[in-house]
């Protein structure tokens, strides 16, 4: 039984990971801290994919000569290599939409951007 | 060798690729009009091969388009069937016509140094777009997914010139949006996990026989949970009021005429071609997800529509209990509920630009937001789109010899097909409702006298013509109605083979 829960430790930690960078991006106002959650929720996926193409004992695919290598499966690992770069796309426009609400609002706090918001919108 | 290199051989990779190249072109031009006219070019081509596509797929049947020649399930493949080709004909044609309508709006709406990189954005989303509905691989279905989705937000935001709170409906959509993706990713990874293959027809294929398997389930769960914030299904819509109402107008009307419909495409895929031998599973989600998730937004919609005053904030309500009435045929799980919905995208689509162009014009030529009391006496001052406006509202509304009508007669028919009564009635209560804010800017419009200090408005052939097109086929589409509802029904074939094999 602990044998099965440890033995699957890196799924955990995905889902530890994941639990984690979702709560970040609903509870915090910041929204510098939004996007840490995002990005962490984000690697949380990547992680679950590099676990999923390690084979135990495996090696890099890479053609030895050797008969009977273990190969790990490269395929989920290049997956993630396309998922990073959306992800580093994703942060960096959230970054520059941070930049130019700073400028705008003044302020980078979700409850005082609403406040300014319904002020405007009674006016 | 020669002949694989003809354009018409490689015309469903084209559509996808030729706008993606086109976009950095057009974003390094330093004058607006010429980027705009890439930009043109970019979606004529589009139209010029889609309708080709659709043409060859009418006759002769799916076309499977394999990525530097790698067959799958290994490389990556590109399927046009009789759904997708239905439904890059309508992206690519409501591409063009928001395309004739952004020069001039966008002059208008943002500041002149970033008007020629707007048009760098808006081939991205386009092309993003096409290759999100064609694509046969659900990892490559996640790049376009975040391609057209990032392309959406940076269009938005754009909206800030006028309005600074374009920028936090900007952020959202984005922060809601990369979550939405990011569930999608799980769940191909989870599917990935047992199947071991990404090919969309390779997957229907191992899944039918996993059908019991709980990651399997998990991972359905996933994927349909994000495409639901990506079609801006009920609780899943936040993101949808706010990035519609403050977007400049051009950008309002190109993501209410593709990027939802797009989205829901790729969901009833899922739903009824991924998982066509899951039958318990998907009726459940079809029963307890969609069925109600689409009443309460109908209702949520049009309740209020008819509460707002600002009229681009009323049509992104509309919007959302429209989307509401798509899923309701999806949620029927029937080959006419599916055809009904697909009706219903391509009708959807025409009307929603039409009156996002209408509203967009009054707020360039009034240079102000519109609010209800604006509209007053409209039919004086600004005659060509107070008709229009009319014809699409009418339309919206069900009456017959529109498009609207059409819609309305196929989604009652499936429910009455499927004998779900309670629903039955819904829909004709919520199109009675709907009355309630389509009559509100009638009223306004034709029925009260002009404001003291509004002035004539010249009105601008620019904005007006598309417009005009939209009105036009409205009506043209309600009487002869072959072309919509035969693709509908080429793309419920496409999507619900179970039936026909």
């Amino acid at each position: 039984m602990i044998h099965g829960i440890l033995g699957i430790w890196n799924y955990w930690i995905v889902i530890i990971l994941m639990m984690t960078g979702l709560f970040i991006v609903i509870s915090r106002h910041n929204l510098v801290k939004k996007m840490v959650g995002l990005t962490i929720f984000q690697t949380s996926v990547f992680l679950f994919y590099i676990s999923l193409g390690k084979v135990q004992g495996g090696t890099a695919p890479i053609l030895t000569g050797i008969k009977e290598t273990l190969y790990s499966n490269p395929l989920p690992h290049v997956l993630i290599l396309t998922a990073i770069v959306v992800g580093v796309a994703t942060t960096a426009l959230g970054l520059a939409l941070i930049l130019r609400i700073k400028n705008e609002f003044g302020t980078i706090e979700e409850n005082e951007i609403a406040a300014i918001n319904t002020k405007e919108n009674s006016q | 060798m020669i002949e694989n290199l003809a354009i018409e051989n490689n015309l469903p990779a084209l559509q996808v690729v030729v706008p993606l190249l086109l976009a950095p072109i057009a974003a390094l031009l330093t004058v607006p009009f010429l980027s705009w006219l890439v930009a043109m070019a970019g979606a004529l081509f589009c139209l010029y091969s889609s309708i080709t596509l659709f043409l060859k797929v009418s006759s002769g049947g799916t076309i499977n388009y394999y990525m530097g020649g790698w067959l799958p399930p290994y490389g990556i493949e590109y399927v046009i069937d009789g759904a997708s080709s239905f439904m890059i004909v309508i992206i690519s044609f409501m591409g063009l016509i928001a395309t004739i309508y952004a020069y001039t709006s966008l002059k208008f709406e943002i500041s002149k140094n970033s008007q020629s990189k707007v048009y760098g954005m808006w081939l991205l989303a386009l092309g993003g777009l096409l290759g999100l509905v064609t694509t046969g691989d659900a990892f490559n279905l996640f790049v376009f997914l975040e391609i057209s989705s990032l392309s959406s937000v940076t269009l938005v935001a754009l909206g800030a010139n006028k309005d600074k709170r374009a920028l936090t409906a900007a952020f959202n959509y984005l922060l809601i949006g990369a979550v939405g993706a990011t569930f999608y990713v799980i769940g191909v990874g989870l599917l990935y996990s047992v199947t071991g293959t990404l090919n969309i027809a390779d997957l229907t294929i191992k899944l039918s026989e996993l059908s019991d398997n709980n990651a399997v389930k998990a991972g359905v769960s996933f994927i349909i949970i994000g495409l639901m914030v990506k079609a801006a299904i009920y609780p899943l819509h936040i993101w949808l009021p706010a990035a519609y109402t403050f977007a400049p107008t051009a950008v309002s009307v190109l993501l209410t005429a593709t990027a939802t419909k797009a989205a829901l495409y790729v969901l009833a895929r899922i739903l009824f071609t991924l998982l066509s031998n899951a039958d318990e599973f998907t009726h459940i989600i079809l029963q307890w997800v969609f069925l109600p998730a689409s009443i309460i937004a109908i209702f949520f919609g049009t309740i209020r529509a008819i509460y707002e005053n600002d009229i681009k904030k009323l049509l992104a309500f509309s919007s959302l209990s429209q989307i509401g009435y798509i899923t309701i045929g999806l949620s029927l799980g029937t080959a006419s509920g599916i055809m009904a919905s697909f009706i219903h995208i391509a009708n959807h689509s025409m009307m929603k630009a039409a009156l996002f162009m209408g509203i967009g014009s009054i707020s360039i030529l009034s240079n102000q937001r519109v609010k209800l009391n604006s509209l007053q006496g409209l039919g004086q001052s600004m005659p060509i789109t107070s008709i229009c406006l009319t014809i699409v509202i009418l339309s919206l509304l069900g009456l017959p010899l529109t498009i609207g009508f059409i819609s309305k007669i196929f989604l009652l028919k499936a429910v009455f097909n499927h004998g779900n009564w309670p629903v039955l009635f819904i829909i004709v209560l919520t199109s009675f409702l709907a009355m309630g804010y389509a009559w509100k800017l009638i009223e306004q419009i034709w029925m009260k006298e002009p404001n003291e200090n509004s002035i004539k408005f010249i009105e601008k052939p620019s904005l007006y013509i598309p417009m005009i097109v939209l009105a036009f086929l409205n009506i043209v589409l309600g009487i002869y109605t072959f072309p919509v509802v035969n693709g509908a029904l080429k793309s419920s074939e496409a999507i619900f083979w179970k039936v026909l094999s």
